[in-house]
């Protein structure tokens, strides 16, 4: 297999991790599901920084944001498929 | 700098280089005859290590001047200068302490000093009371140590007197030998430091690996951060041995949360938890950077017991929850203090920490982090992120690393110097 761009947890989450530096918007990205390494493809909509997340869909505001299979937080405001998701758009619902 | 000026006994040609921000870095993979005999060594389950009177096995061999007080550490530091081969470690308290803090601080000393890294021990403290109660403590171990005050006798004649029995020290101790070991005695930590989402994906889960394999064996691990598992709190308590240890668990995660968290907090806590690092590093929430955390104690290990910070571990060989800080310094200096001899300690932006007396292992899956600043790690786990490399095999990578440093490599931030030692405090000094 290529290296993937992106790396999913697991199949319930809903964002995934860039893996590669210099991500160009427009990059039809390889990404893996590391729990059973199963793969898909998807645009990136932005450039986004290694390390950071995409959103795997649609997301709107009040959503909870699934990573590891875990509740990691909730959509403060609308995120599409291919985007950069963090603390622009996400946040806690701890405090 | 062109290569072919330097003289050298290998090829330096077949030195990898690269660019970095417009320099030319060389960063030389050097795998002389020493080193392939090193990965032989590595590959048993076996390493050389020095037992300390109490039967308790080191990986290091130092001679230290232990300061009580942050009014000795000049003493300490000018016999450290005096006697080579010793090592002075200066931190900032001791003075007017009381109670649980005072208690804690004591903890930390005599824990630092009967670590079995350590050989021999000088204590220099204002006075002889506290200096005496130090003393007192290492001594149990049975290892040498001696303390002196300074007071009724001044820097100078303290330093004479003090250096007179550290130049003994460091000459009995520089002919004591290594005998060989199990990897089963070894006490290996855990911590890590300037997350990011790529530590949750591969170095932490190095680290889980490693635990999963080698917790059945017997040694002992331990874990920490008490802050940093918020957002995970419910697999945490999950993971205890018995229910019993995981409800004293969670009723002292609580504790920490409603006595520190709530009654000192000036605002909501998204600027402190993630970091400003975690948060350039791509984490978002106090529950993602938790469950990256958690991924450091493995699939299969349950921990079964909670330990004071700086405690000692008491019953027998396994997975331990030490209640401290997340701070990197400061969890190290808590967890060497309970006695562990190794520190494993994933980092995804790049943390440089070390400590004086426990090797700190340092590992990364993060490619970025492996090209900005490589001379920082020890473990490159980034062939994770490729799929090129699975977990089991990159925990088989850090056994590898443990156990090479066991035998005496050294580690990054130990040939870079990093002697990190800081105290934990609990309340303002009297």
């Amino acid at each position: 297999m290529s290296a993937p761009h992106l790396l999913v947890h697991d199949h319930k989450d809903n964002c995934g991790v860039v893996v590669v530096e210099n991500l160009k918007a427009g990059t039809e990205m390889l990404a893996v599901i590391t729990h059973d390494n199963s793969d898909f493809r998807l645009t990136a909509k932005m450039d986004i920084p290694i390390g950071h997340k995409v959103a795997l869909k649609d997301l709107r505001k009040g959503d909870t944001i699934w990573k590891y299979g875990q509740d990691i937080g909730i959509i403060k405001a609308d995120v599409k498929k291919g985007e950069h998701l963090h603390v622009h758009n996400a946040k806690t619902k701890r405090w | 700098m062109s290569v072919s000026q330097m003289v050298a006994n290998y090829d330096l040609s077949k030195v990898p280089s690269k660019t970095v921000k417009g320099r030319k870095i060389e960063a030389p993979a050097f795998k002389g005859p020493i080193a392939k005999k090193a990965l032989r060594a590595a590959a048993k389950d076996h390493f050389n290590g020095w037992r300390r009177e109490n039967g308790r096995v080191g990986v290091r061999n130092h001679v230290l001047l232990l300061p009580l007080d942050d009014l000795s550490n000049a003493a300490c530091e000018a016999v450290a200068n005096n006697v080579k081969g010793v090592m002075a470690i200066p931190h900032a308290y001791g003075r007017l302490q009381f109670g649980a803090d005072l208690d804690l601080h004591f903890r930390t000393l005599i824990g630092t000093g009967a670590n079995p890294n350590v050989a021999a021990v000088i204590v220099i403290g204002i006075e002889d009371g506290w200096t005496k109660v130090v003393v007192d403590g290492i001594a149990k171990t049975g290892k040498p140590v001696v303390g002196f005050g300074i007071e009724g006798h001044g820097d100078i004649a303290t330093i004479a007197r003090a250096s007179y029995v550290a130049k003994e020290f460091v000459q009995w101790s520089s002919e004591l030998q290594r005998e060989k070991c199990s990897v089963s005695e070894l006490w290996v930590s855990t911590k890590c430091g300037e997350s990011d989402t790529t530590t949750g994906l591969s170095s932490c889960p190095t680290v889980g690996a490693m635990y999963d394999k080698w917790l059945p064996r017997g040694i002992y691990g331990v874990f920490g951060e008490t802050s940093e598992i918020t957002g995970a709190e419910h697999l945490c308590k999950a993971r205890a041995a018995t229910p019993a240890v995981g409800e004293r668990w969670y009723k002292m995660w609580k504790a920490y949360q409603d006595d520190v968290i709530e009654a000192h907090k000036t605002s909501d806590l998204s600027d402190s938890q993630p970091t400003k690092g975690n948060i350039a590093g791509g984490l978002t929430t106090i529950e993602e950077k938790a469950l990256g955390n958690l991924e450091k104690i493995g699939r299969e290990s349950r921990y079964i017991d909670i330990l004071e910070p700086a405690e000692a571990p008491a019953k027998g060989p396994g997975l331990y929850f030490m209640d401290t800080s997340s701070a990197a310094a400061e969890c190290v200096t808590l967890m060497a203090a309970g006695g562990y001899v190794v520190h494993t300690f994933p980092t995804g932006q790049g943390n440089v920490i070390g400590n004086p007396i426990v090797p700190v292992i340092k590992i990364t899956g993060n490619p970025k982090t492996m090209r900005t600043m490589p001379e920082h790690i020890d473990v490159d786990v980034s062939g994770i992120l490729r799929r090129d490399v699975t977990i089991p095999e990159a925990g088989d990578m850090l056994i590898e690393s443990i156990v090479r440093t066991a035998n005496g490599r050294l580690t990054a931030a130990e040939a870079l110097g990093h002697r990190e030692y800081s105290m934990t405090k609990l309340y303002r000094s009297a």
